[in-house]
């Protein structure tokens, strides 16, 4: 598809939809002027929610409370698996319990440096304001919060930040605040406001008039494609990391509902910004599915290290304290450990480059308790850590209490996704992306803990607000039909695809495919990028996508369970995505957060932005088969955050 | 290590299953359980079989998708772990490995290793919720809760639905999950406003879903990869008499 960017276009086709007035203002006015919808209006409603993450989940429990009818799909058997499950550290609010100083405008600052001046003022404020709130409902669904001994809640630190702001249960913080979810899910179902989908796969969107108006599914224990109609539908389908194959994420996770809404007509914003965590347990074996993170949060008590001698063998515990070198702390001392994510993974894989790295295999630092397991005690430590020091011995056989933990940068979150104005609408009317599944507001780079209150903050409070805004317009439209040309096509074409992918017949897995793709994105497309190697990206998944439609192997029918037929259509939409991830890099010619262009950076070796050309989101628009992918821009006007040149040193 | 896998496989519901054995070369102790099962279906699909249906997705032991009986025993031999964190390397060259489904009434074979688990779903839509509408929330911290009761409410709620407990139980009861929810809110002052309607309703669900009766065998506990603990369900029971 796309080497060259030839046609680019400014903003005609993208209005964010910012209210009026001032930054603190906005969410207040909007609030007070968006349109309503009455009660007896909202029972003749459909809304299709597809995902049950935290995002997902929220949103479909608390439109359901409002008394739409509500039809909510997952693939897994049940909603409590979505992913979220596994976010671990925490969820920021500007809560100030602390005393610390804290504020909903420090939140906001702190994550519009965060993303490195790629996010949207506006948005990003909301979600500090709404943050708030989020601890609160949380807390009253029952999540059991870690506490101090007077009863009230805890705090701790994470990456980029000066305060404690971060609410916790132990490193399951994600668990807890989905399992509320699900709760408040689960109460909505008894009343019947919500219908539950489970085991379906969305394969299309269906657009009616240029307006969202139904999804094909495919049940995935019949094999049968299913047709549903709504007057809106809501994605809360996540993120797209496991392009990379190996990464922190769930092994189904996938883009395919977000892909499908791109050819549909949907934009897609900043593909290329990928969070890459800095410390997950490394590889250890080439049949390896995933890789598992260990929380952001160790990093509060955790040093991180590498022997100042190249390749130095010697057992961590032999290597005295003058010969290691803690170059985070030697590197940017204001912050030490605490770094945002992408600075601390690249200056990671500086060290391994350079032939610091530790382990088999040289690809691992340090991430050492020693220090505080002598000060606070075993038991202190314990309390905040049990169950991922608990998770990285069960894995790698070592425990983390005698010898230091080994890490590696994995891929981990996407802040690029579905283009979303002020209201979480996509460019498809009557479309809607929430949670890790929109461009959000984290920029080019997420702050830890700020993903569990974004994707509380999109489901619970501002998605239920803003839809009503569209669908006040729609009270007039009777109950959509799932029928008609449009529904027609979309489950044809989904039909279509199946039967080709199960009829290639050819000699290689689905994983094969995607192991070969993630190792194509990982070298060329990752932790830091260049031209030439974003150029030979493009050929590579090119290659490798024509090998796919001719040499995919998929067992099994079309009308049974068949997770191979599954995996197959993910990676086949992966190959296409691929090609637009590179694409945004390519466009991008300076480093900004997580996107590191080798031929863009500072003496010292940090990103080096260029505001003059590229503080916009860039938001990619579906040519058709084969043709270049478009390029449209919306400009970031930073009214209240001075840009600066982000330094935690 | 060389293997010998025993597994059970059914096409559907309907027909009926049996045990199939797969020879296993060049297994190594670095692998998980579901890693070396991936190679093992990486070798079939090749070889122009079926791969073996199991259930997976977050690989680190947190979104309970995954379970099977391993060697007798949920999620394998070796305490505290789901099968996803199962390692290879408690295993020796030379064993034979028997793989078979969860087995209990209220959980249907649907293919192979995957059953159908919604009635623990089920259970949770009867009552496992704390009512309190988007936007109803106090100001959190007006809530108070004493730390021993969070922490303790903490550890119910880590439990992770997999069906462990169910499958390991000779009754097929689902006490113990049952349980770890009621414990959660029952700790908690969020929790105590339903907590008669909330163990009425589930034990009610629980019973017709044809899930058996608590023998205080402690199977279940025994078996749990979270470690839920069986004072859980001595808690349930005083719910439950409190309730009427």
């Amino acid at each position: 598809m796309a080497v060259q960017i030839e046609n680019t276009q400014y903003m005609e086709k993208l209005n964010a939809k910012i209210p009026d007035g001032p930054l603190a203002l906005k969410w207040t006015n909007y609030k007070n002027s968006v349109k309503l919808v009455n009660p007896a209006n909202k029972r003749k409603i459909d809304i299709i929610v597809v995902g049950t993450g935290v995002a997902g989940a929220a949103a479909s429990s608390s439109l359901g409370e409002l008394g739409y009818n509500v039809k909510t799909f997952s693939y897994h058997d049940s909603p409590r698996r979505a992913h979220a499950v596994a976010s671990q550290g925490g969820v920021n609010a500007a809560k100030n319990y602390q005393n610390d100083g804290d504020s909903v405008y420090r939140l906001f600052i702190d994550m519009i440096k965060g993303g490195d001046y790629r996010s949207r003022e506006a948005n990003v404020y909301r979600a500090a304001e709404v943050s708030n709130q989020v601890i609160d409902h949380f807390a009253a669904l029952g999540v059991p919060f870690a506490r101090d001994y007077g009863g009230t809640l805890n705090t701790r630190s994470f990456g980029g930040v000066q305060v404690s702001r971060t609410f916790y249960a132990k490193g399951q913080t994600g668990q807890q605040c989905l399992l509320a979810s699900y709760a408040s899910l689960n109460r909505q179902i008894k009343k019947g406001t919500v219908t539950m989908y489970p085991r379906r796969e969305m394969l299309d969107l269906v657009v009616i008039d240029g307006r969202a108006r139904g999804i094909i599914t495919r049940n995935l224990i019949t094999g049968e494609t299913e047709r549903h109609s709504a007057h809106a539908v809501v994605l809360a389908t996540g993120g797209y990391g496991t392009i990379f194959y190996l990464s922190t994420l769930a092994v189904n996770s996938n883009a395919t509902a977000a892909w499908k809404a791109y050819k549909k007509g949907a934009f897609f914003a900043n593909p290329s910004f990928v969070q890459i965590h800095p410390t997950s347990i490394p590889q250890m074996n080439e049949f390896q599915a995933k890789l598992t993170l260990m929380s952001e949060s160790l990093r509060n008590d955790g040093r991180i290290w590498v022997p100042k001698t190249k390749a130095d063998k010697r057992p961590p515990n032999e290597i005295p304290e003058e010969e290691r070198d803690y170059y985070l702390e030697r590197r940017y001392p204001a912050f030490g450990n605490l770094v945002p994510r992408d600075i601390a993974s690249r200056a990671a894989k500086e060290r391994c480059d350079a032939g610091y790295g530790v382990g088999p295999t040289g690809l691992a630092v340090y991430l050492d308790f020693r220090d505080s397991l002598n000060k606070q005690g075993k038991k202190a430590i314990e309390g905040k850590y049990g169950n991922l020091f608990e998770m990285y011995r069960t894995i790698t056989g070592t425990d983390p209490y005698s010898e230091p933990m080994r890490i590696y940068p994995a891929g981990h979150y996407t802040m690029g996704g579905l283009w979303v104005d002020y209201e979480l609408m996509t460019t498809i009317p009557g479309l809607y992306a929430i949670g890790e599944a929109n461009f959000s507001d984290h920029g080019a780079n997420r702050l830890g803990a700020s993903s569990l209150m974004q994707i509380a903050a999109d489901g619970y409070f501002i998605l239920p607000v803003t839809i009503g805004n569209y669908l006040a317009d729609q009270i007039r439209v009777p109950g959509i039909k799932a029928e008609g040309p449009e529904f027609e096509e979309a489950e044809k074409s989904v039909a279509d695809r199946l039967d080709k992918l199960i009829s290639i017949s050819g000699k290689q897995t689905a994983a094969s495919f995607h192991r070969r793709l993630g190792k194509i994105m990982w070298d060329f497309c990752g932790m830091t990028r260049n031209e030439k190697g974003l150029l030979k990206a493009l050929e590579l998944i090119k290659d490798l996508r024509d090998e796919f439609w001719k040499d995919l192997r998929v067992p099994g029918s079309l009308n049974d369970l068949n997770q191979e037929l599954e995996k197959a259509a993910r990676i086949a939409d992966f190959l296409e995505l691929a090609d637009l991830l590179v694409t945004d890099a390519l466009n991008r010619k300076e480093s900004c957060g997580a996107h590191f262009r080798e031929e863009y950076q500072t003496p010292d070796g940090e990103a080096l932005r260029n505001d003059a050309d590229y503080t916009y989101v860039a938001a990619w628009e579906y040519a058709g088969e084969g043709k270049p992918h478009i390029l449209n821009r919306e400009p970031l006007r930073f009214e209240e955050a001075e840009m600066k040149v982000r330094s935690y040193k | 290590m060389k293997l010998t896998l025993k597994i059970w496989r059914q096409k559907n519901a309907k027909s009926k299953g049996k045990f199939v054995i797969y020879k296993m070369e060049n297994v190594s102790p670095e692998m998980s359980f579901l890693e070396m099962l991936d190679a093992l279906n990486k070798k079939l699909v090749e070889t122009g079989d079926e791969p073996v249906a199991f259930e997976h997705d977050c690989r680190e032991g947190i979104c309970g998708s995954c379970g099977m009986y391993i060697n007798g025993h949920p999620h394998g031999p070796v305490p505290a772990v789901t099968t996803c964190l199962l390692s290879m390397r408690y295993f020796s060259d030379g064993d034979t490995i028997t793989i078979e489904p969860w087995r209990a009434l209220p959980f249907p074979v649907i293919k192979d290793l995957i059953v159908d688990r919604s009635a623990m779903d089920k259970i949770q839509i009867a009552g496992g919720f704390i009512s309190v509408n988007t936007g109803a929330a106090p100001e959190a911290n007006s809530i108070l809760v004493q730390k021993k009761n969070a922490e303790d409410a903490f550890d119910s709620a880590i439990c992770i639905g997999c069906g462990a407990c169910v499958a390991a139980c000779k009754n097929a009861s689902a006490m113990l999950f049952v349980s770890a929810k009621i414990s959660q809110y029952a700790l908690l002052p969020q929790g105590r406003v339903e907590a008669k309607d909330r163990v009425r309703a589930m034990v009610e669900k629980m019973d017709e879903l044809g899930f058996g009766n608590c023998s205080n065998t402690g199977a279940c506990e025994a078996e749990c990869p979270k470690q839920i603990k069986l004072t859980n369900i001595a808690r349930l029971k005083r719910e439950y008499y409190k309730a009427y």
